[in-house]
């Protein structure tokens, strides 16, 4: 049970990890997700159907999340349509494509077909059993990711990027065109969403084009209780926080799912509490952000930045304190 | 050097809106000068720094930088080569990334790629410029730079912005928003840069002693024009009365006191 939490929780938090690219890095509010996530998982059931090598159902995930990502960022960019609605527009054209990829079906399932995920499982038998089996895969996976993209921040590219969502302008001055970072991020993010949805439909067994309903609610809730976590202007902490946010939220969403009922709750109410959830972070936030009237790191959908201070005068101590990693 | 030719802007043309922002301006800046810019509030100082920065493209005219036209290359192109502090020091810097972060991305102009430059060797360089604000910022490297004020964000603009050897900076009130006591150390840093880096300046002031203390090139600007373009021994001899004397002989109004800041 306990390893059933962390295993969603890091399976789930790749995709988070996508989200927290989108929504945190870039101020981009991409709501591609909830297509290029059952497209990754579409992939990966297709390929493994069809008796590929899942290793390159799983880089050709990525690589659909990705051009996912790019149509979105095009339509944004050379359309000139605002980034909610080039989000919604490639979100709904993916279902019906992620219905073609599936082999014009609505779902497909991976029983008794060898996957990445059950190759491993079967390797480690000797060693443990299946349940532990899987979440140390997943760690393993989870972590690849996570140290991965913490080295891609660290990059040149990948710092100029880290600015874009704070200020474009500035970006605009270095002579980098802001478009082309868009493009990278927004794809980068959904690169990953649909890895996580190949790896969801390894675990669950199937790939169905319903599976991203919702995806991007859950995302977000999942950012905004690692924000809770702990502060940190590290980009390897931002990621770990991530995942411990994503590993929280699905360690709710199970208690939820099995205690609920006490308080006559069902699982097709655990919608409405994601949402509540992200409304009650929100106010949180906002209450903490009138008190102290400044705040970085945990911060309303806009990405963090709240209203610019006086200027000329000097942001407060408290901030200062929590925001100051070790030197 | 840079030239404008016959260069103009309207926004919303066509409406009742119309507004002629910029009027068939022509100016030719010199490698080396270091032009100061007045003028009251809607006469067309920031516009033409759109202009030149590419930030917006004229209804009419070209820009030539080295007798390259330039008029329909992206600002994003332009940055490579042109430096510009806005009044606002926010927009300078990415506040929540750290000090270093923030002077690695403006260490090199352009292509961004996929190698780890900050090192413990990039780090000292940043340190050792950092040491010449003279503001303590060397200290803090991994200090959000959210966590600065706006004379020490605008310090580590400017400085970032010299460090990057632009051929041209732009200037715009990039005083303005700070208190005068940092709004003082930001400007006698500019001067200093500008000295020692000899750079191309074009800087954009409220404060008419400022603009004739300052630089070889005075211009005055007037509802889209430049009306007043002095420069050399004229320039060194000038004082505020002189000025709203000029102003009330082209214009034949009086310059009144709001629109040009006076402050001594």
């Amino acid at each position: 049970m306990i390893e059933g939490i962390f295993v969603e929780g890091l399976v789930y938090g790749i995709m988070v990890l996508g989200v927290f690219i989108t929504f945190r890095i870039l101020s981009f509010p991409d709501l591609t997700v909830d297509g290029s996530f059952p497209l990754g998982a579409a992939i990966m059931a297709i390929m493994l159907t069809r008796g590929s090598n899942p290793w390159l159902a799983l880089m050709l995930a990525l690589a659909g999340g990705m051009l996912a990502g790019f149509v979105t960022a095009l339509i944004h960019t050379k359309l000139k349509v605002p980034n909610l609605l080039a989000g919604i527009l490639t979100m709904t054209m993916l279902w019906s494509i992620n219905i073609r990829v599936l082999g014009n079906r609505a779902n497909l399932t991976l029983v008794r077909r060898s996957t990445i995920l059950s190759d491993v499982v079967q390797q480690l038998s000797p060693y443990m059993n299946s349940q532990v089996a899987t979440l140390v895969f997943f760690l393993v996976v989870a972590l690849v990711v996570k140290v991965l993209l913490d080295v891609f921040f660290h990059t040149d590219l990948g710092l100029t990027l880290g600015a874009m969502g704070n200020n474009e302008q500035m970006v605009i001055n270095q002579g980098v065109n802001p478009e082309y970072m868009k493009l990278i991020g927004v794809g980068l993010s959904n690169g990953l969403v649909a890895l996580s949805g190949a790896f969801v439909a390894q675990f669950q067994g199937f790939a169905d084009v319903n599976l991203g309903q919702g995806i991007i609610v859950a995302g977000l809730a999942s950012v905004m209780m690692g924000e809770f976590i702990l502060r940190s202007n590290k980009i390897a902490m931002l990621t770990l926080r991530v995942l411990l946010g994503s590993i929280l939220y699905r360690g709710l969403m199970y208690l939820g799912r099995y205690y609920g009922y006490y308080i006559n709750l069902t699982p097709s109410d655990l919608r409405l509490i994601t949402g509540l959830l992200i409304v009650v972070s929100l106010i949180v936030t906002q209450v903490r952000g009138e008190r102290k009237w400044s705040g970085a790191g945990a911060a309303p959908l806009n990405g963090g930045e709240a209203k610019p201070g006086a200027v000329g005068a000097s942001p407060d101590a408290e901030e200062a304190a929590v925001t100051r990693g070790p030197a | 050097m840079i030239k404008l030719v016959n260069i103009s802007k309207v926004f919303s043309p066509g409406t009742v809106n119309e507004n002629a922002a910029i009027r068939n301006v022509d100016l030719v800046v010199h490698e080396g000068d270091f032009i100061t810019i007045i003028g009251s509030n809607g006469a067309g100082k920031t516009t033409l720094f759109n202009l030149i920065s590419g930030n917006m493209l004229p209804t009419e005219g070209q820009v030539l930088i080295n007798g390259r036209d330039v008029t329909k290359e992206h600002e994003y192109k332009r940055a490579r080569y042109i430096g510009r502090i806005f009044q606002d020091p926010l927009l300078g810097t990415a506040s929540n990334m750290t000090l270093e972060d923030n002077m690695m991305i403006t260490h090199r102009k352009g292509h961004k790629g996929l190698r780890i430059s900050l090192n413990n060797a990039m780090r000292e360089f940043f340190r050792e410029k950092l040491t010449s604000l003279e503001m303590g910022l060397e200290h803090r490297l991994k200090d959000n730079v959210g966590l600065l004020s706006g004379g020490q964000r605008q310090a580590l603009t400017l400085l970032t912005m010299v460090i990057s050897h632009p051929e041209l900076i732009l200037l715009d009130e990039h005083t303005a928003a700070l208190d005068p006591r940092n709004a003082k150390v930001v400007l006698e840093l500019t001067m200093r840069f500008i000295k020692d880096y000899g750079l191309t300046t074009m800087m954009i002031t409220h404060n008419m002693n400022h603009a004739i203390q300052y630089g070889n090139r005075l211009l005055m600007m007037d509802k889209g024009e430049i009306i007043l373009d002095i420069s050399g021994a004229e320039k060194q001899a000038l004082t505020v009365e002189k000025l709203v004397d000029k102003f009330h002989d082209i214009r034949k109004r009086t310059l009144e006191s709001d629109e040009v800041m006076l402050s001594t």
